[in-house]
């Protein structure tokens, strides 16, 4: 199966084609340093059961106390994706017995979200804006961890995730294939880790998508959606859905039915297998939990937090355009990363802004990546690319030479302008000494000339090729192109 | 020595800071009549050595003239209340030898003030029960007439019962449907169930967290105003408890209750309820018409609907909080093959009857199909219980009913559950409601039981109930004392 020209995105099938529809359900771990409804210690890494309290571990008589810090971070994360922040809502229990949830039921949202309604604007296939629906956002506990493989015969616990506070953010169904899948998880991670309210960290599980999916004959009726849980990466996400989407293709067009279920993803081998049917679905018995009160916000908290909001990545990328003039493919890089970010507009200080955005997204980024060097590594910093551009803007060295400065940059984290005195680097702007190399050249190479003034103006690049050469690169080429110009007519 | 028995809190008080008598001759005492009154089956766990030695302290505190305010009280613990290095069980095998590494809020500040626990008194299963009948380590038996073997009542049966039988000075209750003020009642004792938020639910065994609340067993109602004083107060850790002032209830007794209204709802009546408790009901109303009160009959129709609310918001919310006892983490496991069996296995074995009724009937009623008809329903006739009881204390300042429809029937007497459940039929509408609750003794019945009558109040107002209360004690003049108690 491949998809079709029509619509890159559709499934094209035996019976035509069939559009995929995608609802995402985002679990974000909430940056703070204590747990949603304890004091004990979020911190990632831990010793297992060391960051455990008695609220934790659900000892008789331990009562939940809402952390402030979390409910604060989730109306920011609420007003980031530009949703309503609901004054009331109410902490429910979810109910269900397993071995790493001591309390015997996850205190979560359910019918009283504290975030209703919002949205968020992603890049679809075509480079184009598409705007998705946010559903609601919900504040929840997250569960601990049973290890199976610690002893032949035995599973062992680690509360130290229990109760750390997650946002669970539901999309509407608005996604249309796999990559728009991406690059909505990517949107959501870049928007919270902007706001610093989830570090976004997918290796640790900070953040976790379950993801929908349901095929239709383009714009019919909406077909049955199978969940497939707890992915981690984007890759995963993606190949998942494909995955899932083509499976569920074949089976319509062979005549089948798609039973609704909980499908787990194989990493191994790229496929979906089903975990429970609807019919094994657990019934949570939810209900309002009587231990704690309901959340009541005030306007002024809420206002209080939305005028003490960072600038958000969209808004973001329409000044880096204005003002630096860069195209906003690369405002799009840059802002991905608040790092990036950081890092371009003290390296642009004063200089041609998309010279800077080139240096920075290609090579620089290039050698990280060939190096496989984690940004915040990054051996070069601000300042010395800012002076690179600037000699390159004052023509001290040539674009040629400023490659080979950057390297020595990247693998010695000197200053370009010391490299540059160090090794001579400086462009030759002295006419006469160019017209040595000039003179130098025709000289070696008079049966060239002779071809090039019969006839034959392509060796001019020849020639120019063979002075830079001479000069080890470091002649100015307008002033070598200007004098070749005169000495070979 | 014995006599020391006799004193209330606040005479013991007096008489300690007199030195008439040392905290150790009167936790000595207390030792004694412990051991006297064994047969009763009242205490689970006692910690006479940690009493011991904190007389030494308190006894020097007196001697320095440093003394707190409850310095050198002996209390017996419902337990139900987690107390640091002291087993606690809530009456359940399945939290058998489970001793916490923490002390429950209320217990500390008993504990703060200079009380000294004597050990851990008996209670319902997990507080479910009105009889001290579903007790994992069996039946408390009442005091009076204990040779007939006759319930305490419950949940907080072997707390009302030590302290009628002078084996406590006093006691601490929790009431999630009337499991202070029912025993009270039974045992002759007075029993406070406070303005729902009062004291914290910290470090107490949840039953049904909106309805929980923690309040003194004492002998007298003077005692009951001491003791909550000393137990109240808001607390950080508990969500739900309110940070409302806590007045001096001790000092502010003795108030006339001259033209002060009280209601007498005619709902508060059943089949078969004896006659002596209508005449300790008419004895009331007397006494308070007497001191100037005025005596308003009053309706409150929905009370019919308080049982059949409870009965399904109170084993829904305890169906969660049992959740916790899986075997896991604390308390008792009986492996099995799979965590589903261990589950199963443990559970099986670790709760009682009443427990897994209550577990499966709240289970039900929040289930998917069915949460709509009962649970919600039920939290819906629940407000309005609650604004029935806002409305009638705009007309009246306090309502006056009995505390139950029987005394202290039989220990096996109740067959059928219904009957059984019927015993709360009196007190549950206040829990449900969250509003303060007083059962105090009035006389005895024929078969020389004693009958409890209650007084309920409205939020936070537990001064102006231990008032009123003061003045009916007053005037019932409720002198006896049970057979079964040390003299």
């Amino acid at each position: 199966m491949k998809n079709t020209d029509q619509n890159s995105n559709y499934i094209s099938g035996k019976t035509g084609d069939w559009e995929i529809v995608i609802g995402l359900e985002i679990h974000a771990q909430v940056l703070s340093s204590s747990k949603l409804f304890s004091g004990a210690s979020t911190e990632f890494g831990k010793d297992p059961n060391h960051n455990v309290s008695l609220v934790d571990a659900a000892m008789p008589g331990m009562l939940p106390v809402i952390n402030q810090t979390c409910i604060k971070q989730a109306i920011k994360s609420g007003i980031a994706l530009n949703a309503e922040i609901n004054k009331y809502s109410v902490f429910d229990r979810k109910n269900y017995f397993y071995a790493d949830l001591p309390q015997g039921y996850q205190i979560s949202q359910y019918k009283y979200p504290i975030v209703g309604e919002g949205s968020i604007k992603i890049t679809d296939a075509n480079g184009e804006d598409k705007v998705i629906g946010i559903e609601r956002i919900h504040l929840e506990q997250d569960a601990g961890k049973s290890l199976h493989d610690q002893h032949p015969s035995k599973s062992f616990i680690d509360l130290n995730r229990t109760g750390v506070a997650l946002m669970e953010i539901v999309s509407k169904p608005d996604l249309r294939s796999p990559e728009e899948a991406a690059s909505y998880v990517k949107k959501i991670r870049t928007v919270l880790r902007y706001i610093e309210t989830c570090d976004g960290n997918m290796e640790q599980g900070s953040l976790r998508a379950d993801c929908n999916v349901s095929v239709r004959k383009p714009n019919g009726d909406l077909g049955t959606r199978c969940e497939i849980k707890n992915l981690n990466s984007i890759k995963f996400i993606s190949q998942a859905i494909q995955y899932e989407a083509e499976r569920q293709v074949e089976i319509l067009e062979n005549g089948g039915v798609i039973d609704q279920e909980t499908r787990l993803f194989d990493t191994s081998t790229g496929e979906t297998r089903s975990m429970r049917s609807k019919e094994d679905a657990h019934d949570y018995r939810y209900f309002p939990d009587p231990d704690l009160l309901p959340l009541e916000l005030s306007d002024s908290q809420i206002s209080e937090i939305r005028s003490d909001m960072p600038e958000l990545p969209d808004q973001l990328v329409e000044r880096l355009i204005s003002e630096y003039g860069i195209t906003k493919y690369d405002a799009n890089v840059i802002v991905e990363e608040k790092e990036y970010v950081h890092y371009y507009e003290n390296s642009a200080k004063n200089r041609d802004g998309k010279l800077v955005v080139n240096w920075m997204t290609s090579e620089l980024f290039g050698l990280l990546k060939k190096n496989n060097i984690q940004f915040n590594q990054n051996p070069i910093s601000p300042n010395h690319l800012n002076e690179l551009v600037e000699l390159i803007e004052n023509k001290t060295i040539s674009g040629k030479i400023a490659k080979d400065v950057f390297e020595i940059m990247f693998a010695t984290s000197k200053s370009p302008k010391m490299i540059v005195k160090e090794k001579g680097l400086e462009q030759v702007t002295d006419d006469s000494v160019i017209e040595d190399f000039v003179d130098q050249v025709i000289n070696e190479n008079k049966d060239k000339v002779k071809e090039y003034l019969s006839g034959k103006d392509k060796l001019f690049g020849f020639f120019i090729g063979q002075v830079m050469k001479v000069s080890q690169g470091k002649a100015n080429p307008g002033l070598v192109n200007k004098i070749l110009k005169s000495k070979l007519k | 020595m014995s006599n020391l028995l006799q004193f209330s809190i606040s005479e013991a008080l007096s008489l300690l800071e007199k030195k008439e008598f040392s905290t150790r001759e009167l936790v000595e005492t207390y030792i004694n009549a412990i051991e006297k009154t064994k047969d009763l089956n009242m205490y689970l766990t006692t910690c006479f050595d940690q009493a011991l030695e904190q007389a030494k302290i308190s006894d020097q505190n007196y001697l320095n003239g440093n003394q707190r305010f409850f310095e050198g009280i002996p209390l017996g613990v419902k337990d139900m209340f987690c107390t640091k290095g002291i087993e606690t069980t809530a009456s359940s095998k399945i939290l058998k030898k489970f001793i916490p590494t923490y002390e429950s809020t209320v217990t500390q500040n008993l504990w703060k003030e200079g009380a000294i626990n004597l050990g851990k008194l008996s209670c319902d299963e997990f507080a479910m029960g009105s009889s001290n009948e579903t007790a994992a380590r069996g039946e408390v038996i009442n005091p009076w007439n204990f040779e007939e073997k006759r319930t305490p009542g419950g949940s907080s049966g072997g707390s009302a019962a030590a302290v009628a039988a002078k084996a406590a000075l006093a006691a601490t209750g929790t009431d999630t449907g009337g499991s202070i003020r029912q025993p009270a009642a039974f045992c002759g004792v007075v029993g406070l169930k406070p303005t729902y938020g009062r004291c914290s639910r910290w470090g107490i065994v949840a039953f049904a967290s909106s309805l929980d609340q923690a309040g003194p067993i004492t002998r007298n109602v003077s005692d009951a105003a001491l003791m909550l004083q000393v137990m109240s107060g808001y607390d950080p850790k508990d969500s739900t408890s309110s940070n409302k002032n806590v007045p001096n209830f001790y000092n502010d007794l003795g108030k006339s209750i001259k033209s002060i209204k009280i209601g007498i709802p005619e709902e508060y009546n059943s089949d078969g309820i004896s006659s002596d408790i209508l005449n300790a009901k008419d004895m009331t109303i007397n006494f308070l018409k007497e001191n100037g009160a005025e005596i308003i009959p009053v309706k409150l129709p929905l009370t019919k609907y308080s049982l059949p609310v409870y009965y399904i918001v109170a084993p829904a919310e305890a169906s969660s909080n049992l959740a916790r006892y899986d075997g896991v983490r604390y308390g008792a496991r009986i492996d099995g093959d799979s965590l589903d069996e261990m589950y199963e296995n443990t559970r099986n074995l670790g709760f009682g009857d009443e427990v897994k009724r209550r577990i499966m009937i709240g289970t039900y009623v929040l289930s998917s199909g069915y949460y709509d008809a009962y649970y919600l329903k039920a939290q819906k006739v629940r407000r309005l219980i609650k604004n029935e009881f806002t409305e009638i204390f705009k007309q009246v300042d306090y309502l006056v009913t009995p505390t139950t429809p029987t005394t202290a029937f039989k220990l096996g007497s109740t067959q059928d559950l219904l009957t059984m459940y019927l015993n709360d039929v009196f007190t549950v509408p206040a829990s449900l409601a969250g509003i303060p609750g007083i059962s105090l003794p009035i006389k005895l019945d024929k078969n020389k039981l004693p009958v409890g009558i209650q007084i309920l109040g409205k939020d936070f107002d537990e001064q102006g109930l231990l008032n009123v209360a003061k003045v009916i004690e007053t005037c019932a003049s409720f002198k006896d004392t049970p057979n079964g108690a040390t003299s």
